[in-house]
């Protein structure tokens, strides 16, 4: 019988189906808690051509959620370990190790050869450099992470679907969010999450049920509570991404990682001068700011008008609740606009505020 | 006297609201139902930052009835889930 026959057997797969699979190529970033289920199911399930990238070397402290390692493989490099315990799970497949750190030099030209890319890394600036590299290089993202003892998973620019950045538009801060290693990970848990990744991978290829695409799927371990949340494409924040297509190689962690974002009271702004306040919420939302002089310009304007900004005054960015503001200021960071806050408070509490400033 | 208190009573629903991640840190609970005067998404969080100081230096998404949505949405579903992202593998 042959290695294939639980697959061959059933309808929906069949020989065409396996065929299908041993014609993919498929791209796992990172080969820890996530990549080690990801990969060894690709590998056991007749991929033909399997890429992995890591840096890192195999830790004593991996082996508790890191399943393709042993003792065998301690100080050795991830991609390189695992490639050896792949190869004796599969011989007939193809495993090609890279022992390096993705990069915006050397992502794109690594995406090009692969079908799908596997997202099984441990910190947002990779995250976001995988999004916006299969974003430039139109592949299908399957992503996954996870939190102590909950997980995600999505499958991004998918058929034109949503990206990683259409869920989260924003890096967080660089350590706002801790990872495994820092706040510790219940070690079954990438097990569940790197599976689902699989599963969505094996879809993919043989194009049989739903692809988890336009959604994001969320899972508690400890009370097996799930949610399937339903995420909108945002087509500006993807075209955003492709203007940057040309000097991606020289675009560095920095687009990626979000720098500090200045923000600033109302009541310390009223009382400071030269300061240019700037409404970014759409004409047409209440209440208006009374007393005081506002230029307003949306959101989805702001890129095109810069010209508007007085590079002679402090920028003050306010909106309905703060959230617009911040990213408004983070666009003008990106832009090198200088001196530019986002104002902690919302419109109406700017009102109450500049009332009191008055009395 | 008693007709206005209804009417008001009658404004205001209960939302479900279920916190993931590490937005738990900050609550100390998973899901908590409260009563809620407002219109849109944006007085919502005004509502839970008075509440949780420390929520608005947190990243997340808001999501009503299963599907994200943003600040200036008008909260029609009574189930609202807050998601931040996830760095770790």
């Amino acid at each position: 019988m042959s290695r294939y026959n639980g697959h061959i057997v059933l309808s929906e797969i069949g020989q065409i189906g396996q065929d299908k699979l041993s014609n993919a190529k498929v791209l796992v970033v990172g080969a820890g808690g996530l990549g080690c289920p990801i990969l060894q199911y690709l590998t056991a399930a007749g991929v033909g051509t399997i890429g992995v990238i890591d840096f890192d070397v195999v830790e004593l402290s991996n082996l508790q959620r890191q399943v393709l390692f042993g003792k065998s493989s301690l100080g050795k490099n991830k991609a390189i370990a695992a490639k050896e315990r792949l190869e004796d799970l599969n011989e007939s497949i193809q495993i090609n190790a890279y022992a390096e750190r993705l990069t915006h030099q050397n992502a794109i030209n690594l995406f090009e050869n692969y079908d799908i890319i596997v997202d099984g890394s441990d910190n947002f600036e990779t995250r976001y450099l995988v999004n916006d590299a299969c974003l430039i290089t139109n592949k299908p993202l399957v992503f996954g992470a996870i939190y102590k003892f909950e997980g995600q998973v999505s499958v991004f620019n998918y058929n034109n679907g949503p990206s990683y950045r259409c869920l989260f538009p924003n890096p967080p801060k660089q350590g706002s969010v801790p990872n495994c290693s820092d706040i510790g990970v219940l070690g079954v848990l990438p097990g569940i999450i790197g599976s689902m990744q699989a599963n969505e991978v094996l879809k993919i290829i043989l194009g049989i049920g739903d692809v988890l695409s336009g959604k994001v799927w969320y899972y508690n371990a400890l009370t097996l509570q799930n949610s399937i949340l339903k995420i909108n494409k945002s087509e500006e924040i993807i075209q955003s991404v492709l203007k940057i297509k040309d000097n991606f190689d020289k675009t560095n962690i920095a687009f990626n990682c979000e720098s500090e974002i200045k923000t600033a009271f109302i009541e310390d702004l009223l009382t400071s001068e030269n300061v240019q306040f700037i409404d970014v919420r759409d004409a047409i939302e209440q209440p208006k700011i009374k007393g005081l002089e506002v230029i307003n310009i949306p959101l989805s304007q702001l890129e095109n008008n810069l010209h508007q900004l007085d590079s002679e005054k402090t920028k003050a960015l306010f909106c309905q609740s703060g959230i617009r503001s911040k990213q408004a200021a983070q666009m003008l960071q990106e832009h090198k606009v200088q001196n530019c806050f986002s104002i902690v408070e919302g419109a109406s509490k700017i009102n109450n505020k500049i009332k009191e400033h008055l009395k | 006297m008693s007709t206005h208190k209804l009417n008001i009573k009658l404004l205001k629903m209960n939302i479900t609201i279920k916190y993931f991640g590490q937005l738990t840190d900050i609550t100390q609970l998973e899901e908590e139902t409260l009563e809620f005067g407002g219109t849109y998404v944006y007085e919502l969080l005004e509502t839970l930052y008075r509440k949780y100081n420390t929520l608005k230096t947190k990243d997340f998404q808001v999501a009503q009835n299963q599907e994200l949505v943003n600040e200036n949405t008008k909260i029609t579903g009574q189930e609202i889930a807050l998601l931040p992202p996830f760095a770790g593998g």
